[in-house]
């Protein structure tokens, strides 16, 4: 059944019958084609939503503040929160089992210059802990550390594209720079996941903010790390706990919505995480659809091949043709333009998806990739349902007797 | 060589049942070369069809070289249409896709011979029924006359018992007809065992002996004396 000589007469047969063998073939390329591609674009599109969350800790809270919108325990709704430099004190004070660092935050935009160069970047004033919130990667110096924090040291980390516009091709590190009106010295150049806006921005010591400011306490907003270990449920705790804390501490009505706010990077995670699952569920049923429909595809033409080579399969059979002869000649011929049409498209779907890389970062799909296991498994899969969908109509050939075929026109 | 016993067939016509052959007995010895007359309906193409194992009988025996052929499986029957027979059909029925010489070696596939046995022996076929600078091209190339000589190399390439050929000229015309009778008296000559099933007196007048089909009865067997072909082939 599987001679050299069977073989020959299978490509023979298929090189004299090109249509035929486009018809099958390109249909099966197709269908693995597009289960490759929709199945990479998929794990692209999960790609970016991991994405998203890989820039900054996942491990953190966000603490803004808001203004109330009840009256309690005599303040008049409508009162502004503001936080300072105790509250920071107090949470590292009250909570040293989940807390893993608190760093505050200062946002303001200044107008930047060195030399001739000037432009406007946002500056951030914080705690030395911030680097780990926001997984500032140092390229070339140091962080911020406690003691320019303690000492309120007018020093700079800027980002490297600050670097990049100021400095040209200049050293910037031990260079002052003038922050809206003031000399600092930056110590460090970082560079970040989170995109070119990241990458420009420059960190001051916080201490160093409020001295420039009437020597204030004020804070913006603080993030708190907590410690990993404690969890998912932990982190929720946790966060209640902080919520309660802060609320008592600034009188605000336990049920307020609006006196502060905070953002929870784990459970925005875990959302993700769920929606990309459904994702993955949703690409999968599609993906699985293509290869169904692939499967029909192949099916229908067995059928019309098998219609057309009616006369030929008789004629066959009348110079002695056995009904295993016919099925093996059919199905033979099917598996091989399969096999080869399948695994061809299958390497052009990750080609196209290995070309591919970020060009569709705009639509949300980021370096689109096919398990090399599941792109073979499908590829396979469609070549023996497609023989067996094949065996259905060569089984009816093999068995229509051979005067019947012969009168077929 | 083949001996038939009160062979019966019908075929089913929706509810009406349609009796083709009734009864046929005869023998046909080693060497002859008969022609199955009769008109279209009489049962005589029903008739070669079974003797080829292309359709079964209802009731009655066939046995072909000593060997009786009965309840014939499908497998069965393609191994005994290939190693004892020949067919040669009025529309030729060759594989257009395959060139002259693929065609006539094609039975031998069926058998297991080797691609290069089975090319050198189809191309002397080929070569015998004059056709070997012809072995490369497809039968959509080939005139009628060549394309009935090509199948009549291929059912000779297995080297059967017995060679059946179903209205081998009916799609020719008389000239060309009168060539492939000359082929097949020349195979005969050769000591071949062969049916033709005909309608044509002329052509029947070219075999040894005349069967004569009447509504599925023989209604006359006789031995007649053998026109040459090759006496009305024009020579060069």
């Amino acid at each position: 059944m599987f001679s050299r000589d069977n073989w020959k007469e299978i490509f023979e047969t298929i090189r004299k019958n090109k249509l035929r063998t486009f018809l099958s073939g390109f249909t099966v390329a197709l269908g693995i084609f597009i289960f490759v591609s929709l199945f990479g674009f998929g794990n692209g599109l999960i790609n970016t939503f991991d994405e998203f969350f890989q820039d900054d800790a996942t491990n953190v809270f966000f603490f803004f503040p808001g203004r109330t919108s009840k009256p309690y325990k005599g303040f008049k709704s409508e009162r502004q929160i503001e936080f300072d430099n105790s509250d920071i004190e107090d949470i590292k004070k009250n909570f040293p089992m989940a807390l893993e660092y608190i760093t505050p935050r200062i946002t303001r935009g200044a107008m930047v210059r060195y030399k001739s160069e000037s432009n406007n970047y946002t500056t951030r004033a914080v705690g030395e802990s911030h680097q780990f919130a926001e997984k500032t990667i140092m390229m070339k110096g140091r962080y911020l550390n406690t003691l320019d924090i303690k000492d309120k040291n007018k020093y700079a980390v800027i980002g490297r594209l600050v670097e990049q516009d100021l400095f040209d091709d200049e050293e910037a590190l031990g260079k002052f720079i003038d922050i809206g009106g003031s000399m600092f010295k930056v110590i460090g150049v970082f560079q970040d996941d989170g995109g070119d806006n990241e990458e420009r921005m420059i960190y001051l010591p916080y201490t160093t903010r409020q001295l420039l400011e009437k020597n204030n306490d004020k804070i913006d907003q603080f993030i708190v790390g907590f410690k990993p270990e404690i969890g998912y449920t932990g982190a929720m705790a946790f966060e209640r706990s902080l919520e309660r804390y802060i609320k008592e501490k600034k009188v605000i009505a336990p049920d307020d919505e609006n006196g502060i706010f905070i953002r929870n990077m784990a459970d925005a995670l875990q959302q993700n995480q769920q929606f990309a699952g459904v994702l993955q569920l949703i690409v999968a049923f599609v993906a699985f659809g293509t290869i169904i429909a692939g499967i029909i595809g192949i099916s229908n033409i067995m059928v019309f091949v098998v219609k057309e080579r009616t006369k030929e399969l008789g004629i066959r059979k009348a110079l002695g043709a056995t009904p295993a002869n016919v099925i093996s000649t059919i199905l033979l011929e099917s598996v091989f333009i399969t096999t080869i049409s399948g695994f061809s498209g299958m390497l052009f779907g990750i080609a196209l998806l290995s070309s591919l890389g970020d060009t569709l970062e705009d639509y949300f799909i980021t370096d689109p990739y096919i398990n090399t296991g599941t792109a073979i498994f499908a590829t396979i899969a469609l070549i023996i349902f497609g023989a067996i969908a094949g065996y259905v109509p060569a089984n009816r050939a093999a068995k229509i007797k051979p005067i019947v075929a012969l009168r077929d026109e | 060589m083949i001996e038939i016993k009160d062979l019966h067939k019908s075929y089913k016509m929706g509810s009406n049942s349609l009796h083709v052959l009734k009864g046929i007995n005869f023998k046909a010895e080693d060497g002859e070369l008969v022609a199955i007359m009769g008109s279209s309906g009489s049962g005589k193409s029903t008739l070669l069809n079974i003797l080829g194992m292309l359709d079964e009988a209802d009731s009655g025996e066939y046995v072909l070289d000593g060997i009786p052929i009965k309840n014939l499986n499908e497998t069965k029957a393609a191994k005994y249409r290939n190693k004892f027979l020949g067919f040669v059909f009025q529309s030729f029925n060759l594989i257009n896709y395959k060139n002259a010489m693929e065609n006539v070696s094609l039975p031998l596939y069926y058998q297991g011979m080797g691609r290069k046995e089975r090319n050198e022996k189809a191309m002397k076929y080929l070569e015998q029924v004059g056709l070997k600078q012809w072995a490369t091209h497809l039968p959509n190339e080939l005139s009628g006359g060549q394309k009935q000589r090509v199948a009549i190399a291929r059912a000779m390439a297995a080297e059967p018992k017995l060679l059946l050929a179903d209205e081998p000229t009916g799609a020719l015309d008389s000239t060309t007809s009168y060539e492939v009778m000359d082929l097949i008296q020349k195979i005969n000559d050769a000591g071949n065992t062969i049916l033709v099933v005909t309608h044509e007196e002329d052509i029947a007048h070219m075999c040894k002996r005349i069967i004569h089909l009447k509504d599925g009865v023989i209604v006359e067997d006789k031995k007649v004396k053998q026109v040459r072909a090759a006496d009305y082939v024009q020579q060069g």
